[in-house]
């Protein structure tokens, strides 16, 4: 597998990808280590495990980090209601054997571990780990390291194939250095204007290539403005859709349809202040 | 001059390589002999004879985080293209001057060609102290490491014990709250009429099990952030003991830094050992002591850190006189954006403990509609006396 690969892989799932992230995405395979991804958000960090997933074929795992997450919800956990009517029942028919009640059978896998143990190799996406605690930042250096997860009753579990780890950070709490030295790491910003409007054309090829240099000079321009939630990518094939669904082929001719389906641009009440009518009709008047 | 050493001695890329790495982290970057290793093998994984692709790989693997990942490629042109600032040592005279530095292949590319190196004369910084002894090393950036300031020398042993007291009783007096509502709880003041009842049905109706009811503690957490410009440097030596002794004094507490830019110094501050606390708090305060932007460390830290940092129960403590060089009006609105996430927002300014002072600097103007408190402090005594209004807020 080559670089141009990885990059047409992702084109054909309609993911633009740039230089940069295509050659951590190629690494992160053929030296099979865990990919840090940070960035604001919406410019595509969690799209690109879809994507990969997508293009090889692969499962995708996907454990959405939040406060407070520990390891019974995101390595395994034993089900204990379980164990507890297979005691009744062998009670009932006498003896049991308490080597059974700790076998695979009673273990419930979490997403971690089922990455792990799975026979193909999966996509495993960590999403936002910096809202998780430091410590589960810990629970995981065993995993991304080695591959492989120790559960005290059973044993030390390796992986079977080695699953593809994208880790994805907002930047809200610092990383600990540990975490960072096992992860190949990448810095996703917000793309240009080329490669923006490779994106809405792999999105949505119905816009009009007219309407799509609009769009995408408007959302660029008020990415400069001084908002609260600057809009990503998302955001941008959001409003796209708005307008091609209002039958919008020019901004500057439907000034009432831009004004009202804003919304899809902006998310706060102070971002709306932040740009009234006439700055629309600046940014709008500047890509005309 | 761009005169470097590695050329004499290198054996290969292996060694090369080593060098690269040690160049790094002398650039201040978290790099070790395993990343040596690592980065061959990328090299092996990447078609290394392009240098855009070599470069992109060495990226990837070796940046740790944003700021390594913007100045990855400043770096690289240094070592392997020698565009890097050459440091005068004393042992200059008798280095040769490299004309090839650059690597065979890719001797097509990069920014400069092999004569470049002849006309930059560069001329090292005035005053520059770390120059000495560090003879033919390449320092890419210009500006980092240069200014970094010990405040081991800042601190001793008495003053961070009084410090921490001080912070202790102003987090004690900020801390204690308690929830309005209560919940079930083991031991408490009020019975849970509710559980009593449905356990006595149990009971024939008997109401044997007393449940109990308490109000819960929701503890404030604090957030510091201390101004650590020229203007403040003054007053540096007791506000970053004070930080210490609130990182150190069982509070949720998170403290930061700022003169041009913001840093998180919490976790350096959490070391048990007092002295090396101060050392790594040295070696983030690069920059120590020069111009000020209240304004845009506020909006850096609103837009990184405070999205986690900031809650309902929060207590913002700001350490600043306030003299500024950035937009004053800007402070206004990021103060008010600040006000909505938060409980209080507290101003620490030591310049008002003066007799006659009046909050005429126009970013204080600006930001006293937003504060809670605007209160003096520039000694540890003075900080100490707080203790009362802190309890009022």
């Amino acid at each position: 597998m080559t670089l141009s690969d990885v990059q047409s892989g992702l084109a054909a799932q309609g993911y633009v990808a740039d230089d940069r992230l295509a050659m951590a995405l190629h690494l992160a395979q053929s030296l099979g280590r865990p990919l840090l991804l940070e960035g604001p958000a919406g410019v595509g960090k969690t799209e690109v495990a879809k994507a990969l997933a997508a293009w090889r074929a692969a499962r995708l795992i996907r454990l959405q980090c939040y406060e407070g997450l520990d390891a019974s919800h995101a390595i395994y956990e034993w089900n204990y209601q379980r164990q507890l009517l297979a005691i009744r029942a062998s009670e009932a028919q006498g003896g049991t054997s308490e080597a059974q009640l700790f076998s695979d059978e009673y273990l419930l896998k979490r997403p971690l571990l089922e990455a792990i143990s799975a026979e193909e190799p999966p996509v495993l996406l960590i999403d936002e780990i910096d809202r998780a605690d430091e410590e589960f930042e810990a629970f995981l250096l065993e995993i991304l390291s080695d591959f492989q997860i120790t559960i005290p009753e059973l044993g030390t579990i390796r992986a079977r194939a080695r699953p593809i780890v994208i880790l994805t950070a907002n930047g809200t709490r610092d990383l600990s250095d540990a975490l960072r030295r096992r992860c190949l790491y990448s810095y996703l910003d917000y793309p240009s204007r080329e490669t923006e409007m490779a994106i809405l054309r792999a999105r949505m090829p119905e816009v009009e290539a007219a309407l799509a240099r609009q769009i995408i000079g408007v959302v660029q321009a008020l990415r400069k403005e001084d908002l609260e939630k600057t809009p990503g990518i998302a955001e941008m094939l959001d409003w796209a859709a708005a307008l091609s669904g209002l039958g919008v082929n020019d901004l500057a001719k439907s000034r009432e349809e831009v004004q009202a389906t804003l919304v899809c641009l902006l998310k706060t009440a102070a971002d709306y202040d932040a740009a009234p009518p006439e700055v629309m009709d600046r940014l709008i008047g500047k890509v005309a | 001059m761009q005169v470097t050493r590695f050329p004499s001695r290198a054996q290969g890329l292996a060694d090369r390589m080593s060098g690269f790495i040690g160049h790094l982290r002398m650039n201040g970057m978290r790099v070790g002999p395993q990343e040596t290793g690592d980065a061959l093998a990328a090299l092996g994984a990447v078609q290394a004879t392009d240098v855009a692709q070599a470069r992109q790989a060495l990226c990837t693997l070796l940046a740790g985080d944003a700021d390594d990942w913007r100045r990855f490629d400043e770096l690289f042109d240094a070592y392997w293209f020698n565009a890097g600032k050459q440091r005068r040592g004393l042992a200059q005279d008798t280095h040769v001057r490299v004309q090839s530095a650059k690597p065979m292949i890719w001797q097509g590319e990069g920014p400069e060609t092999g004569d470049a190196g002849t006309d930059q004369t560069t001329t090292p910084g005035a005053g520059d102290g770390e120059a000495e002894g560090m003879d033919g090393q390449l320092i890419a950036t210009r500006t980092a490491n240069l200014s970094r300031r010990d405040l081991r020398e800042l601190m001793d042993e008495a003053a961070l014990k009084e410090a921490e007291a001080t912070a202790t009783a102003i987090a004690r007096a900020i801390r204690d709250r308690r929830s309005r509502r209560r919940k079930q709880a083991l031991r408490g003041p009020a019975l849970d009429m509710r559980r009593i009842q449905r356990a006595s049905l149990a009971r024939g109706g008997e109401p044997m099990d007393l449940y109990r009811r308490a109000r819960p503690p929701r503890p404030m957490r604090i957030v510091a952030l201390c101004d650590v410009s020229g203007s403040m440097t003054v007053y540096s030596r007791v506000f970053l003991a004070f930080l210490k002794g609130l990182i150190g004094s069982g509070t949720e507490a998170d403290a930061y830094l700022f003169h041009t830019r913001l840093m998180r110094v919490t976790d350096a501050l959490r070391d048990h050992d007092t002295l090396r606390a101060a050392g790594r708090l040295s070696l983030m305060a690069e920059g120590f002591g020069g111009g000020t932007d209240i304004s845009g460390s506020l909006e850096s830290f609103l837009t990184g850190y405070g999205a986690r940092a900031l809650n309902g129960r929060t207590v913002v403590v700001i350490l600043s006189d306030g003299y500024c060089s950035s937009d004053p009006q800007a402070l206004g609105a990021v103060l008010a954006r600040i006000r909505r996430k938060t409980r209080r927002i507290v101003w620490l300014n030591p310049l008002k403990g003066w007799q006659d002072y009046q909050p005429i600097a126009a970013a204080m103007q600006e930001a006293l509609p937003h504060l809670d408190a605007h209160l003096p402090a520039n000694t540890l005594a003075a900080l100490a006396a707080l203790e009362p209004e802190f309890r009022k807020l």
